[in-house]
């Protein structure tokens, strides 16, 4: 008697549950869930509040709804720890159920997240972690893997051309000793020399040093300039100290000496000073003048290429779900949609090469004391004075060829010229 | 005796409740307790050293690391641990921390107190140095990653299998190291830490005594890195790097020293705090630190100390509350 009663109310719900199901569509198209990743605590944690800053910021210009999904964006905390990093993605994915996971910063939380998206079988878009091997040597191992960012020497070859073409002979490369410095000096160092020029000594300070004194007056004092690679508080002191003691020749920086995060708290001993990177927050299009104005009044900060690249992610995403008319077309179907996209950025015109890395320009920006975009103070930007355009991580040697080199490495390319 | 027995089928009853109620709770939860478990044997082998011997190390995520990096190196480059050798793999990487914790003791154990914790800070590092420098073999700080996890007729990339195994794996390190500290080698380690002098006359090695427990110490953090690296599937310089073993050193201290079991209490609230609380509030970090705080001001001997103290309030309320019962009768 009671279990009739029970099946009974059981079937009544089922099709008050059925019915509720079959008028929902009706009213809002399924919604897409995306994890994102970031390091809201820890040492970069600035740099993680760009990066969301950045995604939400498109997400709102958009009202959160991407072809007519509505889009449910969950941002976890990485603490810039790889196997926490990991652990977040497990929560988006199994928890929360995400389509996507966009995120990470440093170059280990790229390499921890990409199998958990080939595991899962769950899109993975790095849009700032650069290493470079993610998309050359071990793609193969990431079929759901999709890079919107860049990787690490790809800004540098072309910077290490155009040290070259300045007539710089030898230079001595100071950088961030470990991995994303490595590739960064080794693409410079690469393009450089096939040129012509000699990078005569190569020194290494610990990630996050800040007091340089040991190192500065070990600098060949014969070299013409000085290629320095700096990652977050680094970019500030080392410049000071540099000039401080005395040095008056010119520097050369990777992306991150001298980006956006980095550039408002300089102070004016780095006019002058010269870095490549696939965003300045200086350049004169007027999409990136509006993307500035509104990043600006929104966030009360410059936009820093963390920014830019996420925002422009989220612009891509919503192209790929535009084409699908809102819905999410599985990870193989959006992978190979995404990397086939063509969008006009902030930075500029992006595509894809076939192993899923952007295609871009490349700016060699100078820091410069002048007022931009109609702002009333004079203030530092990176402005750009030579554009590579459409520049591939693979520079002018070719994919095959490139790829038969071993990744760059602290003995990759040999330090042919020091002593 | 009675008392124990009561305790030891208290811990005993709660783990098994956990065990089973944890694999119906939803995958991330079962994924964090079952890091809270594989890191926990770290916490209790630390507390081997610092609880019973009265030694506290500064350096045992360098064990850790060792497991880890062996495991995972194994896996990595030769495809070996991913099947039933991964038994092997276990026992090797415990083998491999016992042999480094075999030469770290030669230099550390011959002093103590604060000059221990400073030497066994520095041989950590100097693993963690070489984690971060020795590209070649450990991938430098971006570290190694493993593809899945082994599979011997049971799949451990299912979540709720591989939580069985760890659980299986941590109650088998918290038995054997509970019939260690309740033996009479036990015994002597803790007759170490009471007072070190008295012991050596009464005729005991105690240079011996603790070198010993160095190495099982060691071993035995060897087996958390081999379980930690799979929890995660990647192995990298963090995890070897000072903060993880100042973690485990806290976690111990929290949990409770000298208890053993407190190690999994401190592992499992400092996990849950740091990886599930964060998802809930970004102000994780100030209850992290509270905890920490309250802790060590008002409960000393950790957080296993709160059903003795909960006694001794009930005790000596009781006591009040009699007080005044008595004095009527006196009127």
């Amino acid at each position: 008697m009671t279990s009739k009663l029970i099946r009974r109310a059981g079937l009544l719900l089922t099709g008050v549950c059925l019915a509720f199901a079959a008028a929902a569509p009706a009213v809002a198209q399924e919604e897409l869930r995306i994890g994102f990743i970031a390091p809201m605590t820890g040492p970069i944690a600035q740099v993680g509040a760009d990066a969301t800053n950045g995604f939400k910021m498109y997400l709102d210009r958009v009202k959160s709804n991407f072809g007519g999904a509505p889009v449910k964006l969950i941002v976890e905390d990485s603490q810039a720890k790889p196997d926490t990093a990991v652990t977040k993605a497990k929560k988006l994915i199994l928890d929360d159920h995400v389509q996507l996971l966009v995120g990470g910063v440093l170059a280990p939380e790229g390499y921890a997240l990409a199998p958990v998206s080939t595991a899962e079988k769950v899109v993975y878009i790095s849009a700032i972690p650069a290493a470079d091997d993610l998309t050359q040597r071990q793609l193969a191992n990431y079929p759901y893997f999709i890079r919107t960012g860049w990787t690490s020497s790809q800004p540098h070859h072309p910077l290490g051309q155009w040290a070259c073409d300045q007539g710089y002979k030898k230079i001595v490369a100071i950088a961030a000793d470990y991995a994303f410095g490595y590739e960064v000096v080794g693409g410079f160092q690469k393009a450089f020399e096939d040129c012509g020029g000699r990078i005569i000594q190569k020194i290494w300070p610990p990630l996050f040093t800040k007091d340089f004194g040991p190192f500065i007056p070990t600098i060949k004092s014969d070299a013409d300039a000085v290629f320095s690679l700096m990652v977050g508080p680094m970019a500030l002191q080392f410049p000071k100290q540099l000039r401080q003691s005395g040095y008056t020749k010119p520097i050369v920086g990777g992306g991150t000496s001298y980006d956006e995060a980095a550039l408002p708290f300089m102070g004016d001993e780095a006019i002058g000073d010269v870095s490549a990177l696939q965003y300045s927050a200086a350049l004169q299009t007027p999409q990136n003048e509006a993307f500035v104005k509104e990043y600006r009044s929104k966030y009360g900060k410059v936009p820093s290429y963390f920014s830019e690249t996420n925002y422009t992610t989220a612009l891509m995403i919503d192209d790929v779900v535009k084409e699908t008319n809102g819905k999410f077309p599985g990870p193989e179907a959006f992978i190979a949609k995404m990397s086939a996209l063509k969008v006009d950025a902030p930075r500029g015109p992006v595509s894809f090469d076939d192993m899923r890395n952007p295609i871009q320009n490349i700016y060699i920006k100078k820091v410069e004391k002048t007022k931009l975009f109609g702002y009333d103070k004079d203030e530092l930007w990176g402005v750009v004075i030579k554009t590579y355009p459409n520049v591939s991580q693979f520079w002018t040697y070719g994919k095959d060829a490139f790829l038969k080199q071993p990744v760059y490495s602290r003995d990759f390319p040999p330090c042919k010229y020091c002593e | 005796m009675a008392p124990l027995r009561m305790k030891v089928l208290i811990v005993i009853a709660i783990l098994a409740a956990a065990a089973l109620i944890v694999p119906h709770t939803n995958p991330f939860v079962i994924l964090l307790a079952t890091r809270a478990l594989a890191f926990s044997i770290l916490v209790m082998s630390l507390d081997i050293l610092l609880g019973f011997t009265g030694l506290a190390s500064l350096g045992q995520a360098a064990y850790l690391g060792v497991g880890a990096y062996l495991t995972a190196i194994l896996a990595a480059r030769y495809q070996i641990g991913l099947g039933y050798d991964f038994w092997l793999v276990a026992a090797l990487g415990m083998l491999g921390a016992a042999v480094l914790a075999a030469l770290f003791g030669l230099l550390a154990i011959r002093a103590s107190g604060v000059y221990f914790l400073m030497i066994t800070l520095a041989l950590g590092q100097c693993v963690w140095g070489l984690a971060y420098r020795w590209n070649s073999l450990t991938g430098g700080d971006n570290g190694i990653n493993l593809q899945h996890r082994p599979k011997f007729g049971i799949d451990l990339a299912d979540q709720v299998t591989f939580f069985y195994v760890v659980f299986g794996f941590f109650a088998a390190s918290l038995l054997i190291m509970y019939t260690l500290v309740r033996s009479p080698f036990g015994r002597s380690l803790a007759g170490i830490r009471e007072r070190e002098l008295r012991m050596k006359i009464l005729g005991y090695n105690t240079w011996l005594h603790k070198y010993i427990a160095f190495i099982i110490a060691g071993a035995f953090g060897g087996l958390a890195g081999v379980l930690w690296v799979h929890t995660a599937g990647i192995v990298s310089p963090e995890n070897v790097v000072l903060t993880t073993s100042v973690d485990a050193l806290l976690m111990a201290v929290l949990g409770g020293p000298g208890t053993l079991i407190g190690g999994v209490i401190g592992a499992s609230v400092v996990l849950f705090i740091r990886e599930y609380l964060s998802t809930l509030v970004h102000w994780w970090q100030y209850v992290l630190g509270g905890v920490y705080v309250l802790v060590i001001l008002y409960l000393p001997g950790g957080l296993m100390s709160i059903p003795g103290r909960i006694r001794q309030w009930r005790a000596a309320r009781s006591e009040a509350a009699d007080t005044p019962n008595l004095a009527p009768a006196r009127q």
